[in-house]
């Protein structure tokens, strides 16, 4: 398959891309922060429901567009440019996919139509660690008989304030990671919220004998790890498109800093020394382009090798970012880490994303082991 | 031939596999080895086995050795679709290039651009035919990274040119029959604007070449050197002074070969060799250090290689790509170079024999020796990255 978008997949960024700088650019992000760390814009979640970007990777079934990853991969991709704030990862691309792949209709006819139009949010709950690994599950989903008893706790929810409900990973009485919807309000669930250096609200869950229904359980006996997975490469690759729109930014942002910047009579991007660090980033931002692009038309393709195409995805990413949103900040010298500027914002959100659903690290180490060394 | 409906295209690939696997010999669908499995063409035509000879001139009959350029040329008409089914189906089977020419990667294309039509047909046919072997004089002494500098002179004598300066790091020019070369025509204008594009024919009076060693042993350049030596009018390429853009549009295509962009990756994984050579505890590679090297090298591998499909595809739909060839030249090499430096870790001390029994182990040591020019020949790293910040970037200067 071409690694180019399609026209149809060209017009929705450019409608994004036009959207975005109208109704959210990254000024609204210093705003929201300045607003007691405001979790998203509310003003704005109703809009982008209108825009039809939370229906993209939902079934025709459900009313939703079908339309698919690459495309709601360029939406992230731009909003990753404005760093916009609003549940789209959490809650449709993330936790709507788990709902998606599920074989419990009853549970998706209830929760698409709702999280699609944006009236109810879903947050992902996985996390228990102080760092990524998802084999790592201590949460318990004990069977009774009136349903699953969940005990245990999570960190790292991403959107998780104020959601209406949680889709958790927890150990079933077969030693098998599985999946369960968890409504917020149910009885034992607890939760508290730290701002972290991204200036994004990420929630921290404690169940202690939360009963859910049978019902409310989202994979099938057996299919669990499975489904984790995929629930995992996805969030890694939707993540990789967010972040390929951040490097961009912050790159172009940057290089155009160098041509308006004088010392020593010059321009700083005269500078030799600068012009070869400026030439290899684009060179690395040339290969995260592409890699996104194809972990995104893998989701779309469901292709075999997924969780290669999502390590490489994340591990590119990872790596290019830091180096960009480094470099980023040395070249715009002093005025970078003054709070005046917003180039200071993509170094942090950097550290945020770099840490979600596994840094360049863990991705790299999986690659390696995926290809058996 | 001329198929273009999508069912002619699929008979004209189920032709092409029946043909080439009756053709081609099995010892042609092995991998290069050494530079004893490249054959050159030339007045001295040298086949180094039957089977090398009998696949050449197969292809020669077939009128394949370019598919891709027009019948008049000698070439085999192909569409481009025909001609990306052609290779895909001996990337398949593994089969060799017929014939290894600069006459087809290099000055064909230009050619094919600036040349006068009596021109073309005077030169492309035997570059078709396998008949000329061509190299390149571009670098001299002291005209490397600023190839513009160069010195070498043409002066216009009327009904010739009277050449006379030297040329360094022309491949194989102690066999080559003709060399196209940069000469300065005018030492008056600034650098850029007063070269020219010379043809010129190697057995000519006053032409004389001396190899250079390199640090692998071997000696695939020379120093080649023109005393007086007159050339006619006629072997001139396009617009007297205006060399240059014939030089930046085969420079190009130049480090397209060099970055290895359109070719297909044949060679064995580097984690499958470092687990060959290397001890393992539990699957992995004990050397925490060196795996996590090798993952760095093959995920930058991986996208790299769909990098290059990426920008393919969107020149197709007519993106200008032409500014990026910088970038395939510099990342290419530079991914090649630590691949080199890694494949000397990964083999251990069988990787070090420079003289020995072990014919393969002995390549390694030399191929990791050449590869330390890829991020010199055909502009420098450096000499790329400046190409990309002031084109691509447009940085001030």
């Amino acid at each position: 398959m071409a690694l180019i978008l399609n026209e149809e997949q060209q017009m929705l960024k450019d409608a994004a891309k036009e959207f975005l700088a109208a109704n959210a650019p990254v000024e609204q992000f210093r705003t929201l922060r300045d607003n007691n760390y405001e979790a998203f814009d509310a003003d704005l979640w109703p809009a982008i429901v209108e825009m039809g970007w939370t229906a993209l990777t939902l079934p025709e079934e459900y009313n939703g567009l079908d339309f698919g990853f690459v495309g709601l991969g360029q939406v992230l991709e731009e909003m990753g440019r404005n760093l916009t704030k609003v549940p789209l990862l959490s809650s449709i691309a993330i936790s709507g996919s788990a709902l998606v792949n599920s074989t419990n209709a009853e549970l998706k006819a209830t929760w698409l139509p709702e999280i699609m139009n944006g009236t109810k949010r879903l947050a992902f709950a996985q996390d228990e660690q102080n760092y990524f690994d998802p084999s790592a599950i201590a949460t318990t989903a004990t069977s009774t008989a009136s349903g699953y008893k969940i005990n245990g706790s999570k960190k790292m929810v991403i959107d998780g304030a104020g959601a209406d409900a949680y889709v958790v990973v927890a150990k079933t009485d077969e030693g098998e990671n599985a999946l369960f919807l968890v409504e917020a309000n149910t009885a034992g669930l607890s939760s508290s919220t730290d701002v972290l250096l991204d200036a994004g609200t990420y929630s921290n869950l404690n169940f202690d004998n939360v009963i859910v229904a049978n019902n409310q359980r989202i994979s099938e006996p057996g299919k669990g790890a499975a489904l984790i997975n995929l629930i995992n490469n996805t969030a890694a690759i939707c993540l990789s498109a967010e972040m390929l729109g951040m490097t961009k930014e912050a790159f172009e942002q940057t290089i155009a800093y160098l041509k308006e910047r004088t010392q020593f009579g010059k321009r700083i991007g005269s500078y030799q020394a600068l012009q070869h660090r400026a030439a290899k980033m684009f060179c690395e931002i040339e290969l995260c382009k592409s890699v996104v692009i194809k972990a995104l038309q893998g989701l779309d393709q469901k292709a075999e090798k997924l969780d290669e195409l999502a390590s490489l995805a994340k591990a590119k990413l990872g790596r290019t970012l830091m180096l960009v949103s480094n470099e980023a900040m040395q070249m715009h010298g002093g005025i970078g880490v003054t709070d005046d500027v917003n180039i200071g914002f993509y170094f942090k959100r950097a550290r945020v994303a770099q840490r979600l659903f596994g840094d360049y690290n863990y991705h790299l180490d999986r690659y390696a082991q995926l290809n058996q060394y | 031939m001329e198929t273009t409906t999508k069912t002619g295209l699929e008979d004209f690939r189920l032709e092409t596999r029946r043909w080439l696997e009756e053709n081609c010999p099995e010892s042609m669908r092995k991998p290069i080895k050494d530079s004893n499995d490249y054959f050159w063409g030339g007045r001295n035509a040298v086949f180094t086995s039957e089977d090398q000879q009998r696949w050449f001139e197969r292809m020669l009959e077939k009128k394949w050795i370019v598919p891709y350029w027009d019948e008049k040329y000698g070439g085999g008409g192909l569409s481009r679709e025909e001609n990306n089914i052609l290779t895909q189906e001996m990337t398949r089977l593994g089969c060799r290039k017929p014939l290894f020419s600069f006459g087809i990667s290099m000055l064909g294309p230009a050619l094919h651009k600036f040349a006068s039509e009596e021109q073309k047909m005077r030169f492309l046919p035997d570059i078709t035919a396998g008949k000329t072997w061509w190299c390149q004089g571009y670098s001299e002494p002291n005209a490397g990274s600023d190839l513009a500098g160069l010195q070498t002179k043409a002066e216009d004598k009327g009904d010739h040119y009277l050449v006379t300066g030297s040329k360094v790091w022309t491949s194989y020019a102690n066999k080559a029959d003709w060399i196209f070369c940069l000469v300065r025509t005018d030492f008056e204008a600034p650098k850029h604007n007063g070269i020219s594009f010379l043809l010129i024919d190697m057995a000519s009076k006053g032409v004389s070449t001396r190899p250079i060693k390199l640090i692998s042993g071997k000696s695939p350049f020379c120093e080649t050197f023109f005393d007086h030596v007159k050339v006619p009018k006629e072997n001139l390429i396009g617009t007297l002074n205006e060399g240059w853009s014939i030089a930046k549009y085969l420079l190009t295509h130049e480090r397209q070969m060099i970055g290895g962009v359109g070719e297909t990756d044949q060679r064995k994984a580097l984690h499958t060799i470092a687990k060959e050579n290397l001890p393992l505890k539990d699957g992995k590679l004990t050397d925490a250090v060196l795996r996590s090297e090798l993952a760095v090298q093959e995920m930058d591998d991986a996208i790299f290689e769909m990098t290059i499909q990426r920008i393919m595809d969107e020149a197709k739909t007519g993106v200008n790509a032409g500014a990026l060839s910088s970038f395939f030249k510099y990342y290419g090499t530079e991914q090649n170079v630590s691949r080199m430096e890694l494949m000397t870790a990964i083999t251990g001390s069988d990787g070090l024999i420079w003289e020995g029994e072990d014919k393969e182990a002995m390549n390694q040591a030399r191929l990791f020796c050449r590869s330390k020019g890829n991020t010199i020949e055909g502009g420098t790293s450096e000499v790329q990255l400046g190409i990309i910040s002031k084109r691509i970037l447009n940085l001030p200067s």
